[in-house]
C-alpha cells in the first residue's frame, strides 16, 4: 500500500508538470515539443495508475485531474467490458490493463518519429526545393532522413516574433542539406520555385484542419496559389477530436516592443494559426500517408465516442 | 564522261533531256559543267556587249580611217570559226557586217583562250586597247554596280528612318534595349565593362558580400558594414560632397522610401546645379550632363536606383539638353532650379493632395484599415482622413528585418489615430476585423504588377482570399516601362546580417559565413499581380491595374 510520502510525493509532480506545461506555453519557460509533452503526460499517468488505490473505474473518474487525453484513454479501456455506466463493478485486473495499455501508448509515443522518417524518401525527390516555417523535430528528422541519399533544398521561413526558423536552418544545415532561410514576408515571393510546402503542426482537428504556429495560414494560402503540395507530418498523438479552435485557444502575450507609444497601441501577437483542411494536401503519420477528408475516421478509432464532442 | 561531247549547239541541252528522260539527277560533273557554261555565257554576253561596243568603235575607226576597214570582217570569220565551238549563239544583229558575230565567251573551258586568241590575230595596239578598253569598262560596270547597290541600300535605309518618326512614337519604339548592370552580376564581361566605366570615373567599385543564394546569384549583394564612402579620399575632387552625403544616407537606410529618396536626390542636385559653372569652351546643356554621369555612377553603386530616381534623373537630363546654347549661365542654372521645384511640387506635393482627395472618398465612418510598412503616401492620407473627422482604426502590420512600420505607427499615434500593430505572420488572424488594405507601391510595371517593400503580395494575397478590397496608392511618376512577371529577376538584396538575431540569450545564426550550406535572403521588393489588386488610386484619378500602359502612353505623347 503506498503511504502518505509518496501520495504527496505525487501531487508535487503533477502541480510540477503543470506549471511547467503553463510556463512552456508563456514562453518563459522551456518551449516543449508535443512528443515530449505527451512522454511526460503517458509517463506520469502511469505512475498514478500504479500507485493509485482504485480498482474500480469509477472512483479513477473522479479522483483525476489531468488533460483531457487522460479521461478518454480511461473511457476507451473500460469500455470494452462495460456496456452502461456501470463503472462501479469490482474489476480485480483493472490497474494492469490500464498500465499495459499505457505502456503501449509509450512504445508507440517513442517510434512515432522514426516511423514519419522512414516515408521520408516516398515523398521527397532530387533537385527539389522544399519550403517548411519555424521548427519542427518531426520535419527536421523527415528531412535529415531523406539527406542520406537524395540532395535537395530547403527555403525555412524564420517565423517571427520568436524565429525557431533559424534552429531548424543550422540544424539541417549541419546535417550538410542546402538550406537558405527568409523572413516571413519573402514567403509568397519565393513560393514560385518552391515544389513542396512542408510542415509540422502543433494539433490536428477533427475536420482535417490544423492549428499551427502562426504563419502557417499565409503560407498555406500562398501554395495553394501556386498550385504547391502541402504536406502535414503529423503522428496520431497529435489528433484532437475538437472541430474548430476557439480564439481563445491561442495565447497572446506582449510583444517585447520598446516603443514610448506602446502604452497606446494595442499589440496582437498569437501563437497559433487555423488552417483549413482545403489548403491541405496530405497528412504523414506514424501509421502512413492520409487525406485530409479521412481524418475523421482515424479520430474515432483513436477516441471513445464519447469524446467526440468536445 | 561527257568532257568533249558538246559539239553542237544545244548539245547540253540534249544531256539535261536525256538525264531526264532516263530520270536520274545530273551527275556531279554535269552539274559542274552546266555551272560553268552558265558563268561563260554571262561572261560571253558581257564580253559581246564590250564587242559590240568595242565594234562600235573599231566600227567608227574604220569609218575615219580606211586601213582598219578590213579588220572587221578578218575578225568576223575568225569569230565565225570559233562559233563552232559555240554551243548556245544566240543571233546578235549589229551590223550587217557583223551579223555572223557570236557572243565571244565560249560555253567551253579550253574555248576562252581561243577567244582572245581569236583577238590577238588582228593588229597589235587594237587588241591592246580592247583588252584594256574591256578591263577598264568591266571595272567601271563593276563600280556602278557596286555605287548603284549602296544607293539603293542608303535609299533604303533613309526610308527606313524616315519611316520611323512618321509613325507615332510610342508605336514602334525599338525593342532591344541595354539590360541594366545591376541585375547581370553574374556575367563576367559586363562585370569588366562596369569596372572600367567606374575607374575612368574615378569612383570605387563595390565588392559584394557573403554566400548568395544560388537563385540570385544575378543581384549584387552588399554589406551595410562596408560602405562605399570609405574607400573615398575626402574631400573628393570628383564627386560633389552634397552627392557623397546623399549616397552616405541611401546606403546606411538613412533616407529610405520611394519619395524621400527621389526628394533628397533632387535637392542634391539643386545643389550641384548652384555650385556649377561652365568651363570655357564648353556648352552647358553638355557638359552638365557629362558632369552628372559619374554621380549617378556613384548613388548606383551605394545603392542601386529606384524607379522613380530614374524618371526624375531622365526628366533632368531632358531639360538640361533642351537648354538653348545662346542662354546664359545665370540664366540657364536659376531656369533649371525651378524646373526642378517645379517636378517636386508636380509630381510628389501635388500628386499626394490629389491622391488623399480622392481616398478620402473610400473611407468611410467605422472602418478598419490596414497598412503594411511605412509608406509616405498612405501615411499621408490617413492623417488628412482623420483631420476631415472621418472615424476608423488602423492596424498597422510589420515584418522583420526592417520594422518600418513603428515608424508609421509612431506618425499615427502622434496625430491620435488609434492603432493596432501586429506582425506579418499575424495577418491572417487579424483580417478577419478588417474593412479595407490600403498599401503603397514603389513602382507600377506596364504589365499592371505593382512592385513594392517584400510583403506587400502576402497581404495582398491573405486580402484577396478573405473578401477584403485591396487599393494600392501610387503617383504617376513613379509608372514604369519595365515588366516583369516575379520577384526573382529583378530585385534588390539587401545585407543578409540584418537576418540575425538574439532570443533567449542564444544567437542561432551568428556564424552563418562559416556553414558551406546555409544562406540567408534579404529581399527588399516583391511584385504583385493585378488580380489581387482592386483598385490603384493616382493623380490622375483612379483606375485598374491594368490601364498603367495607358497613362505610360498618355504621359509619352505629352512630352
Amino acid at each position: 500500500m503506498p503511504g502518505p510520502d509518496k501520495e504527496t510525493d505525487l501531487t508535487e509532480r503533477i502541480e510540477a508538470f503543470l506549471s511547467d506545461l503553463k510556463r512552456g506555453g508563456s514562453g518563459t519557460g522551456p518551449l516543449r515539443g508535443s512528443a515530449e509533452t505527451a512522454r511526460e503526460t503517458t509517463a506520469l499517468l502511469r505512475r498514478i495508475t500504479a500507485q493509485a488505490r482504485w480498482n474500480s473505474a469509477g472512483a479513477s473518474r473522479g479522483s483525476s485531474e489531468e488533460a483531457d487525453q487522460q479521461e478518454s484513454l480511461h473511457k476507451l479501456l473500460t469500455s470494452g467490458g462495460l456496456s452502461e455506466e456501470n463503472f462501479r463493478q469490482h474489476f480485480a485486473a483493472l490497474k494492469a490493463n490500464v498500465i499495459e495499455a499505457i505502456n503501449e501508448l509509450l512504445t508507440e509515443l517513442e517510434g512515432t518519429t522514426d516511423n514519419i522518417s522512414m516515408q521520408a524518401l516516398e515523398h521527397i525527390h532530387s533537385n527539389e526545393v522544399i519550403m517548411t516555417i519555424g521548427r519542427s523535430r518531426t520535419v527536421e528528422a523527415f528531412l535529415k532522413d531523406a539527406a542520406r541519399k537524395r540532395k535537395f533544398h530547403v527555403i525555412v521561413a524564420e517565423c517571427a516574433p520568436f524565429c525557431q526558423g533559424h534552429e531548424m536552418a543550422t540544424n539541417l544545415s549541419k546535417a550538410g542539406i542546402e538550406t537558405t532561410v527568409i523572413t516571413d514576408a519573402a514567403i509568397f515571393a519565393v513560393m514560385s520555385r518552391v515544389n513542396k510546402v512542408i510542415i509540422g503542426t502543433q494539433t490536428v482537428l477533427a475536420n482535417g484542419g490544423l492549428r499551427a504556429v502562426n504563419g502557417t495560414h499565409t503560407l498555406a494560402l500562398a501554395a495553394k496559389h501556386h498550385s504547391t503540395p502541402l504536406i502535414v507530418c503529423a503522428p496520431m498523438f497529435k489528433l484532437s477530436p475538437q472541430k474548430t479552435p476557439s480564439i481563445s485557444l491561442s495565447l497572446h502575450m506582449r510583444f517585447f516592443l520598446s516603443l514610448k507609444v506602446a502604452t497606446f497601441v494595442n499589440v496582437h501577437c498569437p501563437v497559433f494559426d487555423y488552417v483549413p483542411p482545403e489548403l491541405i494536401t496530405l497528412f504523414i503519420s506514424n501509421i502512413g500517408g492520409h487525406a485530409p477528408s479521412y481524418i475523421y475516421r482515424l479520430m474515432s478509432e483513436l477516441y471513445h465516442p464519447e469524446d467526440h464532442e468536445l | 564522261i561527257y568532257v568533249g561531247s558538246f559539239t553542237e549547239g544545244p548539245g547540253y541541252k540534249d544531256v539535261i533531256e536525256r538525264a531526264k528522260s532516263e530520270g536520274r539527277e545530273l551527275t556531279k560533273e554535269e552539274k559542274q559543267r552546266l555551272r560553268k557554261e552558265k558563268k561563260q555565257q554571262k561572261k560571253s554576253k558581257e564580253k559581246k556587249d564590250d564587242k559590240a561596243s568595242q565594234d562600235g568603235e573599231k566600227q567608227k575607226k574604220p569609218v575615219s580611217s580606211a586601213s582598219p576597214a578590213p579588220q572587221p570582217p578578218t575578225q568576223a570569220p575568225t569569230q565565225k570559226g570559233d562559233s563552232v565551238l559555240h554551243l548556245s549563239s544566240p543571233p546578235v544583229s549589229r551590223d550587217c557586217n557583223q551579223s555572223a558575230v557570236s557572243p565571244s565567251a565560249p560555253p567551253a573551258v579550253p574555248a576562252p583562250v581561243p577567244v582572245p586568241a581569236s583577238e590577238t590575230p588582228p593588229p597589235g595596239d587594237k587588241p591592246a586597247k580592247s583588252k584594256a578598253e574591256l578591263k577598264a569598262e568591266r571595272r567601271a560596270r563593276q563600280e556602278a554596280e557596286r555605287a548603284s547597290k549602296q544607293g539603293k541600300k542608303g535609299e533604303v535605309g533613309q526610308q527606313v528612318a524616315t519611316g520611323k518618326p512618321k509613325a507615332p512614337p510610342s508605336e514602334l519604339q525599338p525593342v532591344v534595349k541595354r539590360l541594366p548592370e545591376h541585375i547581370q552580376v553574374d556575367n563576367p564581361e559586363v562585370l569588366k565593362k562596369l569596372a572600367k566605366k567606374l575607374e575612368r570615373q574615378q569612383i570605387p567599385l563595390r565588392s559584394d558580400y557573403g554566400y548568395k543564394v544560388s537563385l540570385f546569384s544575378h543581384l549584387h549583394q552588399y554589406s551595410r558594414k562596408a560602405p562605399l564612402t570609405q574607400q573615398l579620399s575626402i574631400p573628393s575632387t570628383v564627386i560633389h560632397p552634397a552627392i557623397v552625403r546623399l549616397g552616405l544616407q541611401y546606403s546606411q537606410g538613412i533616407v529610405a522610401g520611394s519619395n524621400a529618396r527621389s526628394v533628397a536626390l533632387l535637392h542634391a542636385f539643386k545643389q550641384v546645379i548652384r555650385d556649377y559653372t561652365t568651363p570655357p569652351n564648353e556648352e552647358l546643356s553638355r557638359d552638365l550632363v557629362n558632369k552628372l554621369k559619374p554621380y549617378i555612377s556613384f548613388l548606383n553603386q551605394c545603392r542601386p536606383l529606384s524607379a522613380s530616381m530614374g524618371n526624375a534623373i531622365k526628366y533632368i537630363k531632358k531639360e538640361i539638353s533642351n537648354i538653348p546654347s545662346q542662354c546664359k549661365e545665370e540664366e540657364a542654372k536659376s531656369k533649371l532650379l525651378t524646373c526642378i521645384e517645379c517636378y517636386i511640387n508636380e509630381k510628389i506635393i501635388l500628386a499626394a493632395k490629389a491622391i488623399a482627395k480622392s481616398s478620402i472618398e473610400k473611407i468611410s465612418d467605422g472602418d478598419v484599415i490596414l497598412v503594411y510598412g511605412c509608406s509616405s503616401l498612405v501615411n499621408h492620407i490617413l492623417c488628412e482622413a482623420f483631420e476631415k473627422n472621418r472615424k476608423f482604426r488602423v492596424i498597422v502590420v510589420d515584418s522583420r528585418p526592417r520594422l518600418e512600420g513603428r515608424e508609421a505607427l509612431r506618425r499615427l499615434v502622434q496625430r491620435g489615430i488609434s492603432c493596432t500593430y501586429v506582425l506579418i505572420s499575424a495577418v491572417s488572424y487579424i483580417l478577419p476585423e478588417v474593412s479595407k488594405v490600403f498599401l503603397g507601391a514603389h513602382a507600377l510595371l506596364a504589365n499592371g504588377y505593382v512592385m513594392s517593400r517584400v510583403g506587400t503580395s502576402q497581404i495582398a494575397l491573405v486580402a484577396k482570399a478573405f473578401n477584403v478590397p485591396v487599393l494600392v496608392c501610387c503617383e504617376t511618376y513613379k509608372f514604369c516601362e519595365r515588366v516583369q512577371t516575379d520577384s526573382f529577376v529583378s530585385n534588390e538584396l539587401d545585407d543578409p546580417d540584418d537576418l540575425i538575431v538574439t532570443r533567449k540569450g542564444k544567437t542561432q545564426l551568428e556564424h552563418w559565413q562559416d556553414v558551406t550550406s546555409l544562406g540567408l535572403l534579404n529581399l527588399v521588393y516583391d511584385v504583385t499581380p493585378p488580380d489581387f489588386v482592386d483598385l490603384v488610386i493616382t493623380d490622375l484619378g483612379m483606375i485598374p491595374c491594368t490601364s498603367v500602359p495607358v497613362v505610360l502612353r498618355v504621359k509619352n505623347v505629352d512630352q
